[in-house]
């Protein structure tokens, strides 16, 4: 296989061989979820522990269901950060869970990093199922094997992101998998949410308004706006974010006419999408998560699973 | 320091000190109860002790206007004694340290208080009282009695004096005493929740950014403040481009400004946030994994953009920047084994600023001429201590030896500080300071 790193971190430092060769492992892994039993051995035996210090119920299940149907013991642990802050360290309850010998800990911090550290920390591999602004490796991934589905993806594909890049893993995670795959990637935010130096990484197109990241685009990837944002003065308000950067029926029609909709969840309606559009025969919203759940079992089958090859 | 009634004499040495504007080989210098006795060519003296140096170098002690000695309060980070130890090891004779203790050096008692800690200290210890009570902005210190208790200076370092009713009154009421204000310049509102410099890295990180902007409009304030005033006003630890450009004009205009850089702003940039070795060479004590997001990396100000090192070092030669300090701030190493996010800012200096100060002579930034000058005889004038910061005869003893030559490696294991919080952890070096003299007696022996 072309994937053997010990963790999953990021896509930052992905080559494009290893990304491709993730989404053709995941492809295989597709399939199981039409089974009716839906499980195969590849991970009996394993120990997966979730290890979230942040609310997160869809990527927390997702990668429960992921490791289930690969037949390991998946064990959910939710951490308040705000305990962990006043009490235990970080390094201190990592070093908890690995002294009961997991042999992959998905994480989820709401700081940049914490994945890093852990994963510097412990033998057990690591997934990163966010690590703050930085990165959410297993959802650019699962969004292109989505895209993957569409359309050719590599040079020749626009793909436009629209939303609050500056606080988004999501973004930047897709952002580097793109960009690495060569196709080309627009940026579109208010620039109260666009951070500043972004134009200079390479491959990037930063668009002021999102008529003009839209037009003739392949694929519409729309970032979630985190509500309480508002409260620290990055946007007016939520009926005015929505007014010029929410996409509708009519800025869609900017785009491709076989552009796909994509968003990672879970979506405002009417604020950065329309139900118009978010339920549109266009919007593969869906599809990313059912994807999601083939691409964290190729994942956690590729770092936990070789000896089962 | 009590004085020493015993004489010294160093021989063979090359005097470098730009009190007196002299770079000379082949010189002898005697000191004498303390103080500096002769300089000459050949002196013959039955000194108490002879020591032939071999044509090291002599420079007047370093003076570090801008320490956290973390004593009263956070003894567990740094005491007096241990941050004293760590300066003399460095080359440092005298030390002058913040404010931000528990209590704050608010009062005469507290300033009391270090200097009597401070009297079993190898180096001289002087003691920077706040701003505001508390350090919090609202009410100012009692100057007065604070000055006659000996305190040097004052400082909200950390803090700014968000007030500029209050910065304006601090600035006029502490010129009754010839005691400067060290501003740490930052808005607070633009400085956020940033992390890390605002820039390339932020942006490919996600890491909260600060604005170089939180700095620049702030040290525009407090230059207008000494302007209009015409008081005289010190910029702590100058990390922007746009910052050495109001400080340059002002000093054009004949604003009485000075300015200080850190090392570590001198030698680092922002893309050390993400591989700490960053270019250089390190030996093998760190693992690949501590390369990327390593907390030694995070001080206020950030670690800022290339073209900001650059303008710094240009700024550091032409004098713009009066002089190197080092911002030394311990912390315990649980305290900084966190996430990025969470880590205390800042990073300790006093060991390995002399050396990276040599290391200024070998890149061609600065001459040894220079490097005395802002190393030693700036800081002392800006805190007025006329005893020291040159080796003019009749001054205090306060001096370093150093081995320009000698190479060494940054091993954190072996400070004196009880701090290990460095980012030069691994680079290798060329020049140290071997011994170190203060009024007249070697406090530090390599």
């Amino acid at each position: 296989m072309g994937f053997e790193r010990k963790d999953l971190l990021g896509t930052r430092d992905l080559s494009a061989i290893e990304i491709r060769s993730l989404l053709e492992s995941a492809e295989s892994f597709k399939e199981i979820a039409e089974r009716p039993l839906k499980k195969v051995p590849a991970l009996r035996g394993k120990t997966v522990v979730n290890l979230f210090f942040e609310p997160s119920t869809r990527t927390r299940t997702s990668f429960e269901i992921a490791a289930k149907r690969l037949s390991a013991d998946a064990v959910n642990m939710s951490v308040s950060t705000s305990s962990v802050v006043k009490g235990e360290s970080l390094l201190d309850t990592v070093d908890n869970i690995q002294a009961m010998a997991p042999d992959i800990i998905v994480v989820r911090h709401k700081f940049v990093g914490a994945a890093h550290m852990i994963a510097g920390r412990v033998g057990a591999r690591v997934v990163n199922a966010g690590d703050g602004a930085n990165e959410h490796p297993t959802q650019a991934l699962l969004d292109m094997l989505t895209i993957s589905e569409h359309k050719r993806l590599g040079p020749g594909l626009t793909v436009a992101i629209i939303g609050d890049i500056a606080h988004s893993r999501v973004a930047r995670s897709n952002i580097w998998a793109l960009t690495t795959l060569g196709v080309t990637v627009r940026v579109c935010a208010p620039p109260t949410m666009l951070p500043r130096e972004l134009e200079k990484i390479p491959g990037l197109v930063v668009c002021e308004r999102p008529e003009e990241a839209l037009a003739g685009v392949d694929v519409v990837m729309m970032l979630r706006i985190q509500l309480e944002r508002q409260d620290r003065l990055l946007f007016p308000s939520i009926r005015d974010y929505a007014r010029i950067f929410g996409l509708n029926r009519q800025r869609l029609d900017l785009a491709a006419a076989d552009a796909i909709v994509m968003h990672p969840g879970p979506i405002n309606r009417g604020v950065e999408i329309t139900s118009e559009v978010a339920d549109g025969s266009r919007a593969v919203i869906l599809n990313q998560v059912s994807n999601g759940v083939a691409l964290r079992m190729a994942v956690l089958f590729l770092l936990g699973g070789q000896s089962y090859e | 320091m009590s004085s020493n009634n015993s004489s010294l004499l160093l021989k063979n040495i090359r005097l470098i000190d730009a009190g007196q504007n002299r770079d000379e080989k082949n010189l002898d210098i005697l000191l004498r109860d303390g103080k500096v006795a002769e300089i000459a060519p050949d002196i013959s003296f039955a000194a108490d002790q002879v020591i032939d140096l071999d044509g090291a170098w002599v420079m007047p002690g370093a003076i570090d206007l801008h320490v956290h000695l973390r004593e009263p309060g956070f003894e567990y980070k740094e005491t007096i004694l241990s941050g004293a130890r760590a300066a003399v090891a460095g080359g440092f004779t005298s030390i002058a340290c913040m404010a931000n203790t528990r209590p704050v050096n608010d009062s005469a008692a507290v300033t009391r208080f270090i200097l009597e800690q401070a009297r079993s200290a190898p180096a001289k210890v002087l003691p920077i009282a706040a701003i505001s009570k508390g350090m919090a902005g609202e009410e100012l210190v009692e100057m007065g009695d604070l000055s006659a208790a000996g305190a040097v200076a004052f400082s909200d370092d950390g803090k700014t004096v968000a007030n500029s009713k209050l910065l304006r009154h601090a600035l006029e009421y502490a010129s009754l005493f010839n005691k400067p204000l060290l501003c740490h310049c930052q808005d607070n509102a633009l400085f956020a929740d940033g992390v890390i410099h605002e820039g390339l890295i932020s942006a490919a990180h996600g890491l909260p950014g600060i604005p170089t902007l939180a700095e620049d409009i702030d040290i525009a304030r407090s230059i207008m403040l000494a302007e209009y005033l015409k008081v005289p006003i010190h910029i702590c630890h100058l990390s922007t481009a746009e910052g050495i450009r109001l400080v340059r004009s002002a000093k054009d205009r004949g604003v009485k400004v000075t300015a200080e850089a850190t090392p570590h702003h001198l030698f680092l940039d922002e893309r050390a946030v993400i591989d700490l070795a960053c270019g250089e060479v390190l030996d093998d004590s760190l693992k690949p994994n501590q390369l990327r997001y390593n907390t030694v990396t995070k001080m206020s100000p950030p670690l800022r953009a290339t073209t900001d090192v650059s303008a710094l070092r240009e700024a550091l030669a032409d004098g713009t920047i009066d002089v190197i300090a080092t911002d030394h701030a311990p912390h315990e190493a649980t305290e900084k084994a966190v996430e990025y996010e969470l880590a205390p800012f800042g990073v300790i200096g006093l060991e390995t600023a002399v050396a990276l100060g040599l290391r200024l002579i070998n890149e061609k930034v600065l001459t040894p001429l220079e490097l005395t000058a802002r190393l030693s005889l700036a800081p002392a004038e800006i805190l007025g201590l006329d005893d020291r910061g040159s080796l003019a005869v009749g001054m205090a003893a306060d001096l370093m030896i150093v081995d320009p030559e000698l190479e060494w490696t940054v091993d954190p294991e072996k400070f004196y500080s009880k701090a290990r919080n460095t980012p030069f952890a691994g680079w290798r070096m060329q020049g140290r300071v071997v011994k170190t003299i203060v009024d007249g007696k070697v406090v530090f022996n390599l």
